[in-house]
């Protein structure tokens, strides 16, 4: 559905550390440098790095600069999280300033040998 | 653009230099004439109703015409269906939407909402939804919106104070975009959209309903509101079927129609002369009663016959019988409907009433005669519908009105009951007739007979007479019908009646001869008697004379006698 253009993603922020197994694909939708978007990306670095760290890529996708990227996944609210990696697709709207749920709702939280 | 933004309904009669509100058509027939031109340009329409009564065809149709037939592209967001599923559901409205969507005058936008899929952290708003929208609306550059029931947001989204706020951003935004938004709702409990997302929209609001009366469905629509310009505020029918939507318009405000002078004949040459001026009105609607088996078809058929001879279209609604069967029956009165048919100057449209409301049967001959253009309409019978008298009043009406204003002669017929002069629908509707023919039945002696009479027909000069008829192997034939001392006599009792007459006229007839030859005879003897007497008298006048000269001669003798005696005595000498 949508072609992979590494040009779309904003360099300065992709943070590219492969893992073998179970590597974290996440794509973050924000729409221009609003307080919103700021905070959801200093959260969501926060986050992986506390529980991901060495297995997450993360890409952020501005649609202000590329809005043919919002139908593709299905996007309507910004921010929203969308994890690419590992199947299945999931997603997480809103600023990401509840931790807990961020966890949640990647699956983290579930996951048995992850410490807090 | 926006200088004297308009605050009282505009009426046609104002001065030009005042700034109307500028419209969009939606090019759906009815709705347009409703809304004195389609909807407000550049701000947003709410269209809601019930599940299922047509709020996405509406929408698309919207879309549709605007791509095809005004030159404006559009954008279908839809929060329920997939682009693939819109595609065939209006495909069988005879769209072909992937074609305008591969030719870019059409995008559409499927926007899945899956709760289940989504987690909530911290605070957002609805930006991609404009953003993609905005996309969208750029990128073909469009003209027109649709939301699809946008409310479907409510069910995937929880924060619905976010919701509310980022709905009303999202209306205001797409009034400064300047594009014409349709925006879906479904119908809620007390209120017209389930989240009350009117109040936002508050611009033009239609109301779709789908509403069983009786196991029949009609389809309604009212505008509810309908800021800066008049609009019609009744509940129209409409209908949607493969031909697409119409809406059926508006009664004409007044009797303004010009009418015809000319006659168009009813096919009957005998109740042409009975009407006084040649046949009926072009254009006047005209209503033939009668019981069953009298001929209303029959009639309806010579006068369809007629009209297709001096080669005008017609279009022909049959409720009772299928066009196979009405055409045959015609057949056995010498009417042949066939070749019309043939020819394409007749089309029939055949339906049972109880397949829709009456109203939508309106709907859908409206749309007919819009398609067909006829010159003549028969709707037969009109007393199949059965409903409430003023609704089948106010539908008749309107039917009537779109025949008058396109100058279409129309012909209804109705079946009446045994014994009643009028029934409720007749009386209901023989106000809208400007020509009213009954058919009866007349028993007597054993048998019944057909009489027809004028019962009114509007600015004519019409003969009041009862008059039998015959329906023959050719057609329909007017019989002078017997009016005697004793009443109107008709077949049988006619046939007698005009014996006993024949009877007597000959008696009368033998009389007067007797006379006159009596007459003769007596002037005859006595004209032989007078020339008797003047024959006697004759000969009495030679009597005389001879009596006068044989005494004259005696005289004459006895004086020479005297003479001669004298001279003997001596006495002279």
């Amino acid at each position: 559905m949508i072609e992979k253009d590494d040009s779309m993603t904003m360099p300065a922020l992709s943070i590219e550390k492969d893992g073998p197994s179970d590597h974290y694909n996440l794509r973050l939708y924000v729409a221009g440098q609003t307080p919103k978007s700021l905070a959801a990306i200093a959260n969501l670095k926060r986050v992986c790095e506390e529980h991901l760290a060495g297995r997450y890529t993360i890409e952020v996708v501005d649609l202000l600069i590329t809005p043919q990227l919002a139908a593709g996944d299905q996007i309507v609210a910004v921010p929203t999280l969308v994890r690419r990696l590992p199947p299945p697709l999931k997603r997480i709207i809103g600023n990401l300033s509840d931790t807990e749920r961020v966890l949640v709702g990647l699956d983290i939280r579930a996951r048995p040998p992850v410490s807090p | 653009m926006n200088r004297g933004k308009p605050r009282s309904a505009h009426r046609p009669d104002k001065p030009p230099e005042i700034r109307k509100l500028d419209k969009t058509p939606t090019g759906i027939g009815g709705l347009d004439d409703i809304t004195l031109g389609g909807l407000p340009t550049g701000r947003p329409t709410l269209i809601c109703g019930a599940a299922g009564c047509g709020k996405t065809l509406f929408a698309m149709t919207f879309l549709v015409n605007g791509a095809t037939r005004f030159g404006e592209h559009g954008v279908f967001m839809s929060f329920e269906e997939r682009e693939i599923d819109l595609a065939a559901n209006v495909a069988s409205l005879g769209y072909d939407v992937e074609a305008l969507v591969a030719a870019k005058k059409i995008a559409i936008d499927h926007v899945r909402i899956e709760s289940s899929e989504i987690e909530q952290s911290g605070e957002y708003d609805l930006e991609g939804l404009f953003v993609r929208l905005g996309y969208a609306i750029d990128t073909i550059g469009a003209k027109r919106v649709v939301l699809d029931t946008v409310e479907a947001l409510f069910a995937g989204l929880s924060d619905t104070a976010v919701l509310r706020a980022e709905l009303r951003r999202l209306f205001a935004w797409l009034k400064d975009k300047g594009v014409t938004a349709v925006i879906t709702g479904e119908r809620g409990e007390g209120q017209l959209t389930r989240y009350g997302i009117e109040e936002y929209v508050s611009d033009c609001v239609i109301l779709l309903d789908n509403r069983v009366q009786e196991q029949v469905t009609t389809r309604r629509l009212r505008v509810v509101k309908y800021r800066g310009s008049a609009h019609g505020t009744n509940e129209y029918p409409f209908l949607i079927d493969d031909l697409g939507i119409s809406v059926l318009p508006i009664t004409s405000a007044g009797l303004g129609h010009t009418i015809s002078q000319e006659a168009v004949p009813t096919g009957v040459p005998d109740l042409d002369a009975m009407l006084g001026h040649g046949g009926y009105y072009r254009g006047s609607s005209v209503l033939i009663s009668g019981l069953a088996g009298t001929g209303k078809s029959t009639f309806a058929a010579a006068f369809v016959d007629a009209a297709c001879v001096r080669g005008e279209k017609c279009l022909y609604f049959a409720f009772e019988e299928s066009p196979d069967q009405v055409v045959r029956n015609m057949r056995s009165v010498g009417i042949d409907l066939k070749r019309h048919l043939d020819s394409g100057l007749l089309r029939f449209e055949a339906a049972r009433p109880s397949l829709y409301g009456f109203e939508m049967h309106l709907a859908r001959m409206n749309r007919d005669i819009e398609q067909f253009q006829p010159a003549v309409i028969v709707v037969d019978p009109i007393s199949a519908f059965r409903g409430p008298s003023t609704e089948i009043h106010a539908t008749l009406v309107r039917l009537a009105d779109i025949c008058k204003t396109k100058g279409i002669t129309a012909f209804f017929t109705s079946l009446s009951s045994a014994g009643d002069l009028m029934d409720d629908s007749e009386r209901s509707v023989s106000s809208l007739m400007d020509t009213w023919i009954s058919l009866q039945d007349l028993e007597a002696n054993g048998e019944r007979n057909r009489v027809l009479y004028l019962l009114k027909s509007r600015g004519m000069n019409h003969s009041n007479q009862l008059r039998e008829y015959r329906l023959t192997d050719h057609g329909i034939a007017l019989i002078e019908a017997y009016v005697g001392p004793d009443g109107v006599l008709t077949g049988a009792a006619r046939q007698v009646q005009e014996a006993r007459e024949r009877e007597s006229a000959v008696v009368r007839q033998q009389t007067t001869d007797r006379r006159r030859r009596e007459v003769a005879r007596k002037r005859a003897a006595l004209e032989r008697q007078i020339s008797e007497m003047r024959a006697e008298i004759e000969a009495e006048a030679d009597e005389v004379t001879k009596l006068i000269e044989q005494e004259d001669a005696r005289e004459t003798a006895m004086n020479s006698d005297r003479t001669a005696m004298a001279v003997s005595r001596g006495a002279q000498r």
